[in-house]
C-alpha cells in the first residue's frame, strides 16, 4: 500500500517536473546520448539559455 | 479508446442517460427560471454534463468518423523528433502546455461584460458555442496541422487554398494582435487607475519576474520549479506589501495616478519588454502567470462548489435591446461578439497549429488535447460568468458602467442605476470599496475589477471575510500578471510578423537578431497598439465600449479563417457530407461578424455606430456646444471613430475574401477542376508504442 502510494506520488512529481520544464536538461541529455553521442552535450546553463530563446520565437500565448 | 460503439454495456448506457437527464434539468432550470435566484451549482452541473456528453459522443464521432484519426500513424513529434521543438511528450504534459497557452484573460473578461444582458444568453453561448464551435475548431486545426508536419494556420491556408488565404490569415493575425493588446492594456489600466495598492502590486511583478529570471539563468540554471516557487512567494508578499504601501501617506502618492499616465507607463513597459532579452522578463513572468492561472482557476472552482453562492442577476435584463451601459448593441449579434474566448476563439487555431502539434505522440490524443482543452477554457468562462452574476446587479452595473453613461457623481450614478430596476446605494458602494481596500469602485470598467470583487466575495465567504481586500488585490494581481504576459508575448510575436513582412521589402529588416530592425519593428508594433490604448483611455464612454467589440470581431474573423481552411480541406478530402461540422460554425460566424460590422458602420445610435459617433461629435464641435477641454480632444476622437470604422470594414472584407476563396476551391474540386493538392504527409507506421511508456 505504502509503496503504491509512493509510486503514485513519484509519477505525479515526474509529470509536474515535465510540465514545468524542470527536467528539460535531463531529457536533453538522454536525447543527446542516443542521437548525437559523437559530440559533447551543452552545459546546463547553456542549454537553458538556448531553450528559452527558441521557445519565444513563435506564438506562445493567446488571449 | 473505443469510439465505435459509444454505449457498449447497459450500465454505460444508463449512466449516459442519467448524465443527459441531469444536464437537461440543470440547463432547463437555469433557462426557465424567472424572478427567483438560481444557485451557481446548477451552472456548474449544466456545464459539466454538456461537456461530458459532447466529449463522449460528438467529439468521439468527429475523431473516429470524420477525421479518421489513426493511432498507428507516426506523428510529426515522432518522425521529426529533434529533441527541441519536435518531441513526443506525455499527453497530460501536452494538455497542460496547450491549456496554459490557450487560456488567457479573454475568457474571464468577455463573460463579465456580457453579463449585462443577464446570465442566460452568455451562458448558453459559452456552452453551445464551446461544444459545437470552439472545441471543434481547435480539434480539427490540431488534426490537420499534425497531418502536415505541424504547419501553421497561415502555411496551411496558403498550401490548401492558395496565396490569398495565406496573406489574409497573416494580416488578420497581425491586426487582431494589435487590437487584443490594446484592449487588454486598457483592462489593466482601468484596474490600476487611482489605486495605489493595485498599481504598486502590479509594478512589483516586474522586478519579481526579473529576480526569478536571474535565478533561473545565473544562480540555479534551469531549476524552473525552484525559481517559480520563489516567484510565487514574492508575488504573494507583493499583494500584502501593496496594502502596506496604501497606508503610507508619502509612499501611496507615488502609485496614485489617473488613466493616461498609467497608459503611457504600460506602453513604455511594453516597449522595454519587447527589446529586453526573453530570459529577463518574459520567460520568468510566463512561468509565474501559468502557475497563478492554474492555481486560481482550481481555487475558484473549489470555492464555487463549496460555497454554492446564489446568482443574483436576472436571466435576462432589459439591455437585450441594445441600450446596455457597459457596451452598446443588442443581444444579437453582440453577445456572440463580446464572448469570443470561452465559446470560440480564433487565436486558438494559432496555438493548435503552432507548438502543440509538434509535441503530440499519438493521434488518438487529439480529442483530449484539442477538444478537451477548449472545454476546460469554456468552463473557466462559465466560472467568470458565475463570479460576475453573484454580485448584486446594482453593484455590478455601478462598477462596470462608465462615468460617461451614468454620470461622474456617485449620487447620479446610483440614482440612474437604481432607476433601471437594479437598486444600489452610495453607502453600499462605499462600504464595498472600503472592504476591498479601494477609494472607490464606481466606473471601474473593463471587467477586471468586477471579476475581482466577485472572486473576492466568493473566496471571502469560503475562506474568511477578514481578508476581502487581500483577495481583491490578489485577483487584480492575478489578472494583471497574465494580461502583461500576453502583452509581452503578443508584442514580440507582432514584431516577428512585421519583420517577416518587411523582410520582403528589405531583407536586412527581416533578420530577427539585427538590433536596429528589432528596435524599429518593436517600436512600430508598440506604437500601433499604444495608439489604440490611448484612444481607449481618452474616450469619454470608457474605451471598452469601442475596443472590446472590435477585438471580438477580429478574433471571430480569425476563427472563421481557421474554419474556412478546415472546411476546404474536408471537402478536398472527399468528406463533403461531413463538412458541416466546420461549415455550420463558420456560417454562424459569418452571420454574426457581418451583422456586427454592419451595425458598427450604419447604426445611428452613437454608442453603437462608429460613424454616427463621429458625426454627432463633429456636429457638436461645429455648433460650439462642447466645453473647451472636450473640444480640444474632439478632432482626435472623431478621427479615432473613423479609423475604427475603416478597420471593422477591412476585417469583414478580409473575411469575405477568404470565404470566397474557400468556396472557389471547393467548387473547383467538386467540378473536378484542378485545385492545390492536399498537403498531407504520407502515412508512416508508428514505432513509439513499444518504446514509449504510456500511463
Amino acid at each position: 500500500m505504502a509503496t503504491r502510494l509512493t509510486a503514485q506520488l513519484d509519477k505525479v512529481w515526474r509529470i509536474v517536473r515535465q510540465l514545468s520544464g524542470d527536467d528539460a536538461y535531463e531529457r536533453y541529455l538522454a536525447h543527446h546520448a542516443t542521437h548525437h553521442a559523437d559530440t559533447p552535450p551543452l552545459s546546463r546553463a547553456e542549454y537553458f539559455r538556448r531553450r528559452e530563446q527558441e521557445k519565444w520565437e513563435g506564438v506562445r500565448r493567446c488571449c | 479508446m473505443d469510439t465505435r460503439n459509444p454505449a457498449r454495456s447497459p450500465l454505460a448506457l444508463l449512466t449516459w442517460i442519467a448524465v443527459a437527464v441531469l444536464g437537461a434539468s440543470a440547463l432547463g432550470g437555469i433557462a426557465l427560471n424567472r424572478g427567483e435566484s438560481v444557485n451557481a451549482l446548477w451552472f456548474i452541473t449544466a456545464a459539466l454534463c454538456v461537456y461530458a456528453l459532447a466529449y463522449r459522443f460528438y467529439a468521439a464521432w468527429i475523431a473516429a468518423r470524420v477525421l479518421c484519426v489513426d493511432e498507428t500513424r507516426a506523428t510529426p513529434a515522432e518522425r521529426l523528433n529533434n529533441g527541441r521543438d519536435f518531441v513526443p511528450t506525455n499527453r497530460w504534459v501536452v494538455f497542460g502546455h496547450h491549456f496554459a497557452a490557450i487560456a488567457g484573460p479573454g475568457p474571464l473578461v468577455g463573460p463579465t461584460l456580457a453579463a449585462q444582458f443577464g446570465y442566460l444568453p452568455g451562458t448558453l453561448w459559452i456552452l453551445i458555442g464551446g461544444v459545437l464551435g470552439g472545441a471543434v475548431q481547435d480539434m480539427v486545426t490540431l488534426f490537420f496541422s499534425i497531418r502536415r508536419n505541424g504547419r501553421s494556420l497561415g502555411q496551411m491556408a496558403r498550401d490548401e487554398l492558395g496565396p490569398i488565404g495565406g496573406v489574409a490569415a497573416l494580416l488578420a493575425t497581425f491586426l487582431i494582435m494589435v487590437i487584443l493588446i490594446a484592449v487588454l492594456g486598457l483592462v489593466v489600466v482601468n484596474a490600476m487607475k487611482n489605486s495605489p495598492w493595485a498599481t504598486s502590486t502590479v509594478a512589483a511583478t516586474i522586478p519579481i519576474a526579473m529576480i526569478v529570471g536571474l535565478y533561473m539563468r545565473n544562480i540555479r540554471p534551469g531549476r524552473v520549479l525552484e525559481g517559480s516557487l520563489l516567484g510565487i512567494v514574492l508575488l504573494l508578499l507583493a499583494v500584502a506589501g501593496g496594502g502596506w504601501i496604501d497606508q503610507q501617506p508619502g509612499l501611496r502618492d507615488w502609485f496614485d495616478h489617473p488613466g493616461l499616465p498609467l497608459a503611457y507607463a504600460v506602453i513604455a513597459y511594453g516597449f522595454a519588454a519587447a527589446i529586453l532579452p526573453v530570459w529577463l522578463l518574459l520567460a520568468p513572468r510566463d512561468y509565474l502567470s501559468t502557475y497563478m492561472k492554474l492555481g486560481t482557476v482550481l481555487l475558484l472552482a473549489a470555492a464555487i462548489v463549496w460555497m454554492h453562492p446564489e446568482v443574483k442577476m436576472p436571466a435576462l435584463t432589459q439591455f437585450v435591446d441594445g441600450s446596455g451601459p457597459i457596451f452598446g448593441g443588442a443581444l444579437f449579434p453582440f453577445v456572440f461578439i463580446t464572448i469570443a474566448c470561452g465559446a470560440i476563439s480564433g487565436f486558438h487555431s494559432l496555438i493548435a497549429s503552432g507548438t502543440t502539434p509538434k509535441l503530440l505522440s499519438n493521434e488518438r490524443d487529439i480529442r483530449m488535447i484539442g477538444y478537451g482543452g477548449m472545454l476546460l477554457e469554456s468552463f473557466v468562462a462559465v466560472m467568470a460568468m458565475v463570479a460576475a452574476t453573484v454580485l448584486d446587479p446594482g453593484v455590478f452595473f455601478a462598477i462596470n458602467s462608465s462615468a460617461g453613461v451614468v454620470g461622474k457623481e456617485a449620487a447620479d450614478a446610483v440614482a440612474k442605476i437604481s432607476s433601471w430596476g437594479f437598486p444600489v446605494t452610495v453607502e453600499q458602494m462605499s462600504l464595498l470599496a472600503q472592504q476591498m481596500g479601494e477609494a472607490t469602485l464606481f466606473a471601474r470598467t473593463g471587467g477586471a475589477p468586477s471579476l475581482a470583487v466577485g472572486m473576492a466575495s466568493i473566496f471571502g465567504s469560503a475562506f474568511g471575510q477578514g481578508m476581502l481586500a487581500l483577495w481583491y488585490h490578489f485577483a487584480i494581481m492575478f489578472e494583471a500578471i497574465f494580461i502583461l504576459t500576453t502583452l509581452d508575448a503578443g508584442t514580440r510575436v507582432g514584431r516577428f510578423m512585421l519583420q517577416d513582412m518587411l523582410g520582403n521589402l528589405w531583407p536586412k529588416l527581416g533578420q530577427t537578431s539585427w538590433y536596429p530592425s528589432v528596435l524599429l519593428t518593436s517600436g512600430l508594433v508598440v506604437t500601433a497598439w499604444g495608439y489604440f490604448l490611448y484612444i481607449g483611455v481618452i474616450d469619454p464612454n470608457g474605451g471598452v465600449n469601442i475596443l472590446w467589440p472590435l477585438f471580438g470581431i477580429s478574433n471571430q474573423i480569425l476563427a472563421a479563417i481557421a474554419l474556412c481552411v478546415a472546411t476546404g480541406i474536408l471537402v478536398k478530402s472527399g468528406k463533403l457530407k461531413q463538412a458541416w461540422i466546420t461549415a455550420l460554425p463558420l456560417l454562424w460566424l459569418i452571420v454574426i461578424t457581418s451583422t456586427a460590422v454592419w451595425e458598427k458602420l450604419s447604426s445611428n445610435d452613437v454608442r453603437i455606430g462608429f460613424l454616427a459617433a463621429a458625426r454627432s461629435l463633429s456636429d457638436k464641435l461645429a455648433a460650439g456646444t462642447l466645453p473647451p477641454e472636450k473640444a480640444a480632444i474632439a478632432p482626435t476622437l472623431i478621427f479615432n471613430q473613423q479609423l475604427d470604422a475603416a478597420l471593422a470594414l477591412f476585417f469583414v472584407c478580409l473575411l469575405w475574401l477568404i470565404v470566397a476563396d474557400m468556396l472557389r476551391v471547393c467548387y473547383r474540386h467538386l467540378a473536378q477542376q484542378p485545385v492545390p493538392p492536399l498537403s498531407e504527409a504520407p502515412h508512416q507506421l508508428t514505432r513509439l508504442e513499444e518504446a514509449w511508456q504510456r500511463d
